[in-house]
Order: C-alpha cells, then structure tokens, then sequence
C-alpha cells in the first residue's frame, strides 16, 4: 500500500506508529473492537473502483461533462423556474474566496463576522426588492421556502386548509403536497383564467393562506392587491413567490398586501446546474418575525461598543426547540446567498432596474416576433421575461429538433399538463440576442 | 457605536455601478408600454451603488473576518470540516455541470444523468442500502424524508397506529425537529452508564406504535453502538424501522455499513463526509439510501440506467411525491462524486481508519488535563467534560473563546446536552499529526491557565476582530437589515 497516493491524507506510516503508541494500542484495529466482527466482514467497499490521480479524474468528469449539452454553447429558451442570466465575473471570484466556502455557519461571531455581515446585508437586499419587514439567511430553494411559508401560515392561523393558486409552478404544488402530509394540511387549488389564479367560484372561508405565483407559472404577472384583500378578507395570509429580479421593476409584494414572501434568488448569477444548488429566500411582515424558519443575524454590538453580527432569536430554531419546532430547517444556502449579493451589489439599485426592463423587452421583442410569424399567444396580457406560444404541433417535437439547428427550446407545457400539448413556454432573458430570437422564430416558423 | 467594517450599504455613492449589462439587440420600448402604471414599483429598491472595485474591496474585506477550513484547523464536532479539494470546485464549474438546466430534453444531459447513477450506486455500496435518491437538499431536509417514507410504508400496511419516533437523548437537535414536521411524536431514549443506547429503556419504550427509531452511530459522543445488532432486532421485532443519521458516517467507511447494522433508511451529509464545501451554511446534499421494502415509496424522478441511456424514472406509484423542485442539489453531489473517485475504493477505507486514529490520539493527550465522561476508544470524535475548569470560575464557553486567540475554530460546545460543560472534538483525517499537536498543546495551555490566571481566559478572545458580542441586546431588540439614516443625520 502506497500512502503517498492520497494527497488528502497527510499521516505517515511514523505518524502512525507515533500515535497508536501514545493511545496504547497496536494497531488501529484496536481501536474498532466495539464494532462487531461480522459487520466488518461485510463493509467492502469494492464497486467504487480504484483512486484517481487529478489528471485523470478530470479527464474522466470532462468525458462526463462533454455528454451534455449546455447553455453556453447552445442559446436556452428555457426558463420556468430556473434561468439563464448574466453572471458577473467578480462574483465567481469573491465567491472563491476560500474563508467563505471552506467556512460553516457561523456559530462563533468573534471570526465568522465575514459571513454574518454578508447574510445581514442578503437579509436587507430581500427586504428592500420584496418590500418586507424581515427576511431570513436564506432557504435550500424558492419551492421549498414556499412550502415552509403553508407551515408558517398554517401554524399562524391555527387552520389547516392551504389555497394555492393553479398557476403556480407545476413542481412547487407537488412539493407543497409532499410537505402537507406531515401536519395534515389540505391543499386545494384556484382556477387559473386567461392565465391568471381566479378565486372567484371558491369560498376562501377557513383557508390559512393564499398562496400565489409572481410573475407566475405562465410568466403573467398577478393582480396581487386584488387577491391581497380577499385573503385578508377571511383572515387568511397572503403568500407570495416571486422571483426577485422581476421586483427591479414589478411592485414589491409588500407593498401589495403579502404577509409572507418567498422566492429564489437564483436569477442573480447562480449557474441553474442542473436545477440545484439555487437559492430560497423567506421573507415576512414584522408581525411573523418571531415565525420565521431558519437562521435570522441581527446587528449588535461587542464588549467594546463596536458593531458586529451574531445568529439571533435561535429560540425558534430546531436545534433549541427539538420536539417543539415548527421547522427543522437546519443548514441553508448561504454561499448562494452570497453569490447572489455579490451580484446585486455589482448590479446596483439602477443596474438591477435595467436588468428587469432589459428582460420585459426581450421577450416582449420575442413574443412580437412569434406573433408576425403567425403563432397565437396564450392569455397573452403583461409578463416578465416568461410566455406561452401555441406552436400548433407537438411541443416536445419542435423542442428536439430545435436542437438539431443548435438552440435549446422553450417547455414543452405537455410535461405537466396533458391538454397543452401543443404549448411551449418561452424564456428569453436579458442574454438572448435579437439574431437568436430571429434564428429560433425563423426555425419553428419553418416547422409548422 | 463604532463602524470598524463598512456595510456594502455605506460604501454606495448615488451615480456608480459595479456592473454593465450587454449591449442591448432589440429595440428599447418605453416601460410604460409594456406594463400598465400600477404594476411598476414606484420606490425603487435601494441596493448600493458601488464601483467593481468597491465590490472587491468590500468582500475581501469581509472574507478576512472569517474563519474557514483553509484558514486553520476546525475540529467542529459532528460536522466533520475536512480539506474541501480545490479540484471539485473546478469540476463543478465545469460548462457542462453548471450550465444545463434541469428541464432540458434527457438525450441532452446524458453525462449528468450518468454522473448521478453511478453516484447513487456508489453512496448504495458505502451504505449497504438498496436505492439512493439524491434529492434531499441537506442533512435534516434528508431526515425528514427518510421519515415520510417511513410514514408511507406503514401506512401503505394499514398500520396507521405507528405514530411514534424514538430518539436517544444524544441526538443531533434535527432528529427530535425533523419526527415533528413529519407528522410524528417522539419518544426520547435514555443513554446508559456507558454513553449507548439504554436497552432496558429501548424496550420499555418500544412497541406497537414504534414507527422508527432514529439512531447516529457512532453516536455524538463519537462512541460505536455496540449493541446496534440487538437494538435493530429489538425495533423490527417491534414492527419498526431504524433510521441512520448520517452525520457522523466519517467514522465507518469501508468499516461498517449501515445497512448490514440493520438500518433501513439512511441519509448521507455529502458536504461533511464527501467534502461538498460548507459554504458557510450550506449549500448542503443530504441523498437518502433505502433498503428494498422502502423502495416504492422514494421521492421522483429517480435517476436510472436503461438500455436506451439514462433517463429519470418517474413511474412510482406509491411515491410520497417531490420534497425538492428538480434532481437535487447537483452542483454539490457533483464534487461529492468527484471526491469519491479520487478516494476510490482504498482511499475511502483510509479516511475513516484515520480520522479514528486521530481523534483518539487528541483524546489520549486531553484526557488527563479535562473531565472524560466516557473513558472509552472513540471513533471519529470524542467529547470533553470542561467541569473541572468549571469549578475554578472558567466555563467551556470561556475555553472556546480562548482558542480563538490561538487561531483555531473551536470544538463543538454544549452538545450533546447530556454532557455537562461538553467540548466535542472532530479532527477529520485531512489534518496532520503537527496540526493535531499544536492544537493539544493550545488546549493543555488553556487548561493551566484556568488554573493560574483564569481571567486570561474568561475575558478571551483578546485578538479577533470583534469581542464576545451582546447577544441578549441582539435578541431583545433585533435590527435585522439596514436601515438607511435619515438625510439629516448625513449631514450632520
């Protein structure tokens, strides 16, 4: 056996013999002589195969990573839920900045004043772009975050019925179905006309929240005041998912009447990576700050009168609670956090703006375009950078043979609801050029 | 107050940017055409405005002020801070990694597919289980799943009586949190004289409404459940299941697997034992491992191999049904994999035989100079008793604070709660005898000086940044976000 063929592992065969001599024991295996003999039989480890030194390990993950098709490469269409955006190079390298990553949570303020400062000042963006009281640390995901929120809301009210609207993310219903077993919440759903959530035919009395989507699922944007007040109306809360870029330019929910907001702030420079890691962020009025899952820094001062930043109102949190929590919401996404400040600070209050408006004319540029080569919009009315197009055939099909001329088409709608077989939402963002739009019009237009 | 360290907030002159969008292709159209008056903001969100440079500035500033594996030695109990290899974050950027999305047609993302298959079978063979899902997005967020499949499998036998998740009085704070949010009551297990699971109190509390016993082995106090044969027996012959917190696995790989102690689910920490970094917080992957009773009831898609290529197996009936949008924190079971086949097989075995060494090297130097609840071999962690020092006015809070002035990051305090004044220690196999040396001797001198000139120690740290912070003011009156002075005070 040869040591030196693990450079993570720094012990010599001195070191060994060094410290089995002051532990008093021969061999290492002395040390596991509580662990029963037939179990330690059994624990081959044989299919994981021999090590690799570094050049081969990134010729094996180049291999695996050239089998993929990516977005650098190919122009993506693709949005719902998950988008290709601009990503500033600064942030790349601040986020290399090993004292933050190679860091955990900072549970010694003294030398963790680094991340806490940085979570405090993600905490105070969330709050400026949704209009909210407080928003926390962040949370593995916006769909999750939204799932924690029907918690929240449901041990809020004390009731247990959770409206959503139908035109939330096809996988956000599903989870917040996963999640309600556990406290046994009910989940219905609003109608969704001309692609808005319509609660008009449903008795809202004793639901705990309203839940709904900002831009939503179909890339519209909600009257949120209107579905505010009905909420409230019943004494239900307000919940809100927004994507946070969108709120450069879109009112904040805050100001429209949320109680809670939640979202994913994977939109500033987080690379979509196969759908995760991402970013959830969790944000509420004043009145909930003490309902808050996870972790919460709050500004406070040394022994000295000096500023600093400590993890604050643990109370709430599980590893204080145990048994008595609401939520066991442990570690979070806080380099994601990070990332995304990085990119909201180099953005800036108008470059953030800008960067909102750049994607309503984009895909308002595309969506005009798709109309002059004859397709219909689908409840066609005010967006973001999100739309559905009527393709006339197969959605799926135009998708795969888009990639034939190069280009990564929109969602095929077919994946999540049958009768929109035909339907494809379309993503253009701030990175699509006008000759990739004229290129993927021009392709599917030759399809029909 | 003093501002030793601006807030990127204070830094922001009205007029500068960090950052310049792309040149724009498609025609400008006013706002106002696009969206009706009432739906755009009328306040805009005050973020900075700051120069790139100040963007540097700012966080490499910030990133001084704190204390990460690559700054010193992290010995965080049951949190395993080992080497994050530099190589990972690379593969990880790698285009085809970071710049796929999740719902891109499956022939177009055969290489991630086909990364995380052979992941799942790998995680599969450490743990002795039958199926992986890598969707869980952390430790306790893996918990959780673990339970609700366990949920689903009893209720799928009409047993709707199992109600009750046993946790033993050690456990990580996430078990007792996760049982809750999944439904569950818990019941708590006492430890013996020896630091194990009480087996009189395990079969007084086990029974017909046992749905699972929730066990970490070796357990918080870095000690092995000797007796988890008969534990697993005691809890299946109940109609229960046993689940393996993960978060302590650095201590058996290619020694003991879970599934052979006869667990039936598991959850994994890829961001401790398989150096996914801890970002500070997370992101984290917590994948859970099934045995096949369990299997039905997994969270979809799953990732599987077929003879046309890889595709996501959404075909499972009695699934509980996403816990997570899309696949999983890929980015992250990215470098867990990259770690694994650097390791391989042989490289794996070593780390835990070698994190054990360690950890019981330290133990053997601590143990004469603190209180030792469990004077035992330990595994991959041992815990210290700080009462002695306790009696001579210095609290194991005050002993953390010290070490900081020697520039370590210190043990895992108060934790387990069934340890008075308990110092948790973790070394990991990635730290080198010196390092562990040195760290001895810090924690020797600090023993001494309770002795000789305790306030040294009750008044540490005397070199960070900051001082110990008035937490009860950060709590009693929280000031969560910036707020910006009023105009006149600006002046002032």
């Amino acid at each position: 056996m040869n040591r030196m063929e693990f450079r993570y592992l720094p012990m010599t065969e001195q070191d060994e013999k060094d410290m089995l001599q002051t532990i008093g024991v021969e061999s290492i295996e002395g040390l596991l002589e509580d662990i029963p003999e037939s179990l330690r039989e059994k624990a081959s480890l044989a299919a994981i195969g021999a090590p690799l030194p570094e050049v081969d390990l990134v010729r094996h993950m180049t291999k695996l990573a050239e089998k993929n098709i990516h977005t650098k490469s190919y122009p993506s269409f693709l949005g719902a839920g998950m988008y290709d955006h601009l990503s500033p190079s600064v942030m790349n390298h601040m986020l290399l900045r090993s004292e933050f990553y190679t860091a955990y949570t900072p549970y010694q303020p003294e030398i963790s004043q680094g991340e806490l400062q940085a979570m405090f000042e993600f905490q105070t963006m969330i709050c400026e772009l949704t209009g909210m009281d407080v928003a926390n640390s962040s949370m593995y995901d916006g769909i999750t975050a939204l799932a924690e929120a029907t918690y929240l809301a449901s041990a809020h009210t004390k009731k247990k019925r959770v409206i959503v609207s139908g035109a939330v993310h096809p996988e956000a219903k599903d989870v917040i179905r996963t999640y309600a077993d556990g406290p046994g919440l009910s989940v219905e759903y609003t109608d969704v006309t001309d692609g808005l959530t319509d609660v008009a035919d449903l008795d809202l009395t004793d639901a705990s929240c309203l839940v709904v989507q900002y831009p939503n699922f179909f890339g519209r944007v909600e009257d949120l005041a209107t579905l505010a007040e009905k909420a409230h109306d019943v004494g239900a809360l307000f919940v809100v998912s927004s994507n946070p870029l969108a709120l450069g330019v879109l009112e904040s929910p805050g100001a429209l009447g949320a109680d809670i907001t939640v979202g994913d702030a994977q939109p500033f420079g987080i690379p979509q990576s196969f759908g995760g890691p991402s970013c959830g962020y969790f944000a509420v009025k004043k009145s909930l700050m003490r309902k808050i899952p996870g972790r919460l820094v709050g500004q406070t001062v040394d022994e000295e009168g000096k500023r600093g930043f400590v993890l604050t109102l643990q109370a709430r949190e599980q590893h204080i609670r145990r048994d008595k929590a609401t939520s066991n919401i442990c570690s979070n996404q806080a380099l994601n956090a990070l990332a995304a400040s990085i990119t909201m600070s180099a953005l800036g209050k108008h470059g953030i703006r800008d960067m909102a408006i750049r994607n309503i004319q984009t895909a308002h540029y595309m969506k005009e375009a798709m109309k002059s080569a004859g397709f219909s919009i689908v409840d066609e009315g005010p967006m973001f950078n999100e739309f559905v197009v009527d393709l006339q055939i197969d959605a799926d099909q135009v998708s795969r043979d888009l990639l034939k001329h190069g280009m990564i088409g929109g969602l095929p709608l077919g994946t999540y609801e049958a009768d929109r077989q035909t339907q494809m939402l379309i993503c253009a963002t701030e990175l699509r050029t006008k000759e990739e739009i004229d290129r993927f019009v021009d392709v599917v237009g030759g399809m029909k | 107050m003093q501002h030793e360290q601006t807030l990127i907030f204070e830094v922001s002159r009205e007029g500068r940017t960090g950052y310049n969008l792309p040149t724009p292709t498609v025609p400008e159209v006013d706002l106002e055409k696009l969206l009706p008056q009432s739906m755009i903001r009328k306040e805009a969100a005050e973020l900075p405005e700051v120069s790139e440079l100040d963007v540097v500035r700012h966080y490499t500033a910030l990133s001084t002020r704190n204390h990460g594996v690559d700054s010193g030695f992290y010995p965080l109990g049951s949190c395993t801070m080992k080497y994050n290899p530099k190589v990972n974050e690379d593969m990880a950027r790698l285009p085809g990694f970071a710049h796929i999305h999740p719902l891109q047609p499956v022939e177009t993302v055969q290489g991630a597919l086909e990364l995380m298959v052979d992941l799942q079978e790998q995680l599969a063979e450490i743990t002795g289980m039958d199926e992986v899902t890598l969707q869980p997005a952390a430790g306790a967020h893996g918990e959780w799943t673990g339970l609700m499949l366990i949920k689903a499998f009893h209720e799928r036998n009409g047993d709707q009586s199992r109600t009750k998740v046993l946790v033993p009085d050690s456990a990580h704070g996430t078990n007792p949190a996760s049982a809750v949010v999944a439904g569950f009551e818990t019941v708590t297990v006492k430890s013996d004289e020896r630091g194990l699971v009480d087996l009189d109190d395990l079969k007084s509390k086990v029974g017909d409404d046992t749905a699972a016993l929730m066990l970490t082995n070796p357990n918080t106090l870095g000690l092995f459940e000797a007796d988890i044969l008969e534990i697993a027996q005691v809890v299946h012959e109940a109609g229960g299941k046993l689940y393996y917190d993960g978060a302590n696995s650095n201590a058996i790989l290619g020694i003991a697997r879970p599934g052979d102690m006869g667990f039936d689910v598991v959850h994994l920490n890829l961001h401790k034992t398989f150096t996914g970094p801890h970002g500070g917080g997370g992101p984290g992957s917590g994948p859970v491992g099934v045995k096949r009773d369990l299997m039905p009831f997994l969270p979809t898609p799953i990732a599987t191999r077929t003879e046309e290529g890889f595709t996501l197996d959404y075909d499972r009936p009695h699934s509980i049904g996403r816990i997570k949008p899309f696949y999983g924190n890929f980015g992250i079971n990215v470098r867990a994999y990259s770690y694994i086949k650097t390791m391989g097989a042989e490289g794996l075995t070593r780390v835990s035989r070698e994190a054990v060494l360690n950890a019981n090297y330290m133990f053997a130097r601590l143990k004469d100079a603190f209180d030792v609840p469990y004077d035992t071999y330990c595994k991959h962690e041992f815990v210290l008793s700080g009462k002695r020092q306790k009696a001579l006015g210095v609290r194991t809070l005050d002993i953390a604070k010290r070490l900081l002035d020697f520039g370590y990051h210190p043990p895992t305090i108060y934790f387990p709660l069934n340890v008075e004044e308990c110092i948790m220690v973790e070394p990991t196999e990635t730290e080198s005898k010196e390092t562990l040396d040195a760290f001895c001797d810090a924690m020797l001198q600090i023993a001494k000086e309770a002795e000789e000139n305790p306030e040294i120690v009750q008044t540490a740290p005397h070199t960070t940044v900051v001082k110990r912070m008035d937490e009860t003011l950060a709590a009693r009156k929280p000031v969560l976000k910036y707020e910006r002075p009023e105009p006149s005070s600006v002046n002032s």
